[in-house]
């Protein structure tokens, strides 16, 4: 496991660090194409962005930001509580990070439910955009709304994943105070995850104006 | 693992040990081997683009097969090839040596990159064979969201590929930060360690922008979403624009570690320190960041605002600067040197004038009148072939002959090897000259046909890639000889000061015996340099 040609574990640390930034940064710019079309598209079509984003599920999405925002604050109290030296209370913690992952993607799956009930679907499918006399500004909405969300919950899903075993090795003792950067860096991963929501939240749940 | 050491586990000659081998060395080796492979077959449908182009009107293919071939080679060219080749095959051989390391800062992660490659490899090539992909290289829609082909698999491919590539980035930016030796700080670093750091840069940044892009266009043929269909709100030139945020500085990527070769190749064949590291040094990040901000430069005549365009005109043209820094840096060191003129040096001198041409050119398609005049044409196909097929490739070649005796311990023969290199020039221009030429007269690119009038510059061109294709086999087979049977070479056969010679060639598995000896600096050819230690024969 351990790769012996670091000078020092302290090394070895810096370098986990660094490259989990620069493969944060790599994400960034993952998310930052489909940015710019929502963007771009935003800019082409002002009125159908208001009206999708009026139509979207308020309550749900921010419902979600706030299950986000504690879940970041569950994580970070896990690494602290071990960087303590605590790792029953760590894995406490971490336990309610991923319940909290796991909330996120169910009130998810509510939200996606009740769009695909009223026809509401990917690339202007569905009879809600039939009843629609100019479609085509509101299914360049909705189709980015489902590819932006979805990956982000793809990456909440990839993101629970990482917590589930760092979770795992928490329990079996094989993470502890030493190795606390492992915990570190699945933490950075998970406040990524939370950041991105935070841009996606205004941008299809609040800019929607007065109807 | 029964009992053996770790030592002698790396030191195994057997197919099992080289495949689960960590060891950056062999990663490397193994990524040359790839991607030199890649270059074969791509090079084997440019020829048999040239020869369909030999007559006009339909020579070998029919038109279809022929958008095939063109397909199948700028894919594998660009992908398989001119990415990975230098930063994921010299790179990984050479940079941890060059800062005195043992071993990159993610050993596991590399060969992860090294099967990443592999799979996409294998799915894009398998992908292209049997969906027939007609697009180009490019993708680009509403073509590529309406072809009859079958587009998804080499999509998926090109997206693995991509992978790959931002891996090894992260793999070498947190190890040039965390592994250098005691001692050797960021301007002590040898060119070619700054040229792969930034190219990873670029990796790390941009190759997810294309991820992205293709995956809305997998999203489109799969499940019909149309993202960038203008009936459901999309716009088809936001494609490109995300397309070229990745191939514009795609270029760089190619380009970026053939300038560290070339920086290093130019001091040890002129045996003098660059003419100026630091100019080398802050053009090279130069590049890597102003080169992201140029990608508009595609698009000109595909609707932009002329403010648009003058700006990104003019950023492109600062690219230019960056480049004539480091080649009047590169020419500077090798007035008044040591010269021999070997033949790696022949290749630095070949890249020269190709990427002086190249340059010109490009500056000239980066002003936007001319532009729109040129645009599509095969004066574009020329230029870009000359930087990026010129320059990566006569990169490769030196690094190929420099590095040889390094990776194999083996010499191989000199006069062959300049004969080789007269060649490749030869061919290189036989080949792309005409093309500049038949641009000019407004001969569109990606057609499998052409006028009569236009004859005998396309036969020029076809015959010079029989030139070049005969030189690269000739290459390739002296190599192979000497891989097998050439002379021993000894640890340092050019006396060069890199540090990469001050261990044995090949190096032991963890590439030093004892703290690497790196007091003197890698381009010192002073009094008591480590380099006048090597046995340089006449
Ligand atoms: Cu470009």
């Amino acid at each position: 496991m351990s790769e012996a040609h670091f000078e020092s574990a302290e090394r070895q640390a810096d370098a986990a660090r660094l490259g989990m930034w620069a493969f944060l940064v790599s994400e960034v710019f993952l998310f930052a194409g489909l940015f710019t079309l929502y963007g771009a598209y935003r800019a082409a079509w002002p009125e159908a962005f208001a009206e999708g984003v009026r139509h979207g599920a308020k309550m749900l999405g921010s419902l979600n930001t706030v299950i986000l925002i504690t879940s970041s604050f569950a994580v970070a109290s896990s690494l602290r509580a071990l960087q303590e030296d605590r790792p029953r209370v760590a894995l406490r913690w971490l336990l309610g990070t991923l319940a909290l992952a796991l909330g996120f993607l169910a009130v998810k799956a509510v939200e996606y439910h009740g769009h695909v009930h009223e026809g509401i679907l990917p690339g202007g499918h569905g009879h809600h955009f039939a009843t629609l006399s100019a479609p085509a500004g509101q299914a360049a909405f909705f189709t980015l709304y489902y590819v932006m969300t979805g990956l982000h919950a793809l990456h909440v899903v990839a993101g629970a994943a990482v917590l589930a075993w760092l979770a795992w090795r928490l329990h079996t003792g094989a993470l502890d105070a030493r190795r606390a950067h492992v915990l570190s860096n699945g933490a950075l991963y998970w406040h990524l995850v939370d950041c991105v929501w935070i841009v996606l939240w205004p941008l299809f749940y609040l800019t929607g104006g007065q109807a | 693992m029964s009992g053996r050491t770790p030592d002698a586990k790396a030191a195994d000659t057997g197919l099992k040990a080289w495949l689960t081998t960590r060891d950056h060395k062999r990663i490397g080796i193994m990524f040359l081997v790839a991607t030199t492979a890649a270059m074969a077959l791509g090079g084997v449908f440019a020829l048999l683009l040239r020869l369909e182009l030999l007559m006009p009107g339909e020579t070998i293919v029919d038109p279809m097969t022929y958008n095939r071939l063109f397909t199948l080679h700028g894919v594998t060219m660009v992908w398989l090839f001119m990415i990975p080749v230098i930063p994921s095959g010299f790179g990984n051989y050479l940079l941890p040596i060059m800062i005195g390391a043992r071993d990159v800062a993610f050993p596991r992660l590399n060969l992860a990159s090294f099967y990443i490659y592999l799979v996409g490899a294998a799915i894009t090539l398998a992908g292209m064979y049997f969906g027939a992909a007609d697009t180009g290289w490019t993708f680009y829609v509403p073509y590529s969201t309406t072809s009859a082909a079958a587009l998804v698999p080499v999509l998926l491919g090109v997206f693995t590929l991509g992978w790959s590539s931002v891996l090894t980035g992260i793999n070498f930016i947190a190890t040039v930060h965390t592994m250098r030796t005691e001692g050797l700080g960021w301007m002590r670093m040898p060119l070619f360690v700054w040229t792969v750091y930034g190219t990873s840069i670029i990796q790390v940044l941009v190759t997810p922008v294309l991820g992205m892009a293709l995956m809305l266009i997998g999203f489109d043929r799969l499940l019909d979403w149309g993202i960038f269909d203008p009936a459901r709100g999309g716009d088809p030139v936001l494609y490109q624009h995300l397309f070229w945020f990745y191939s514009h500085p795609a270029v760089y990527i190619m380009i970026l570690p053939a300038m560290g070769v070339i920086s290093d190749v130019v001091c040890a064949f002129a045996r003098k320190n660059p003419f100026s590291y630091e100019a080398i040094v802050w053009s090279t990040m130069g590049i890597t960041f102003v080169g992201l901000l140029t990608w508009g430069h595609h698009m000109f005549t595909a609707g932009m605002s002329t403010f648009g365009a003058g700006a990104f005109g003019i950023l492109s043209m600062l690219v230019a600067i960056f480049s004539a820094i480091k080649v009047f840096t590169w020419v500077g060191t090798l007035y008044k040197g040591s010269i021999a003129l070997d033949t790696p040096l022949l290749y630095v001198l070949a890249f020269l004038f190709l990427f002086i041409f190249g340059g010109m050119t490009g500056v000239a398609v980066a002003t936007t009148s001319l532009d729109v005049h040129w645009h599509d044409t095969y004066f574009v196909v020329a230029h870009f072939h000359f930087i990026m097929v010129g320059g990566t490739i006569s990169a490769f070649l030196a690094a190929l002959h420099y590095w040889l005796p390094k990776l194999s311990g083996r010499r191989y023969p000199e006069r062959l090897g300049r004969l080789g290199a007269a060649g490749v020039f030869v061919g290189f221009n036989l080949t792309f000259v005409p093309q500049f030429l038949l641009g000019n007269r407004g001969m569109p690119r990606r057609y499998f046909d052409y006028p009569p009038a236009m004859h005998t510059l396309n036969a020029i061109s076809t015959v010079g890639s029989w030139v070049l294709g005969a030189s690269m086999l000739f290459i390739a087979s002296y190599l192979l000889r000497s891989l097998l049977r050439g002379e021993p070479a000894g640890d340092n056969p050019w006396g060069a000061a890199g540090f990469e010679w001050r261990t044995s060639s090949p190096p032991p598995v963890h590439n030093w015996t004892g703290e690497p000896p790196f007091e003197r600096g890698a381009y010192d050819y002073t009094e008591g340099s480590p380099a006048l230690e090597g046995a340089r024969d006449e």
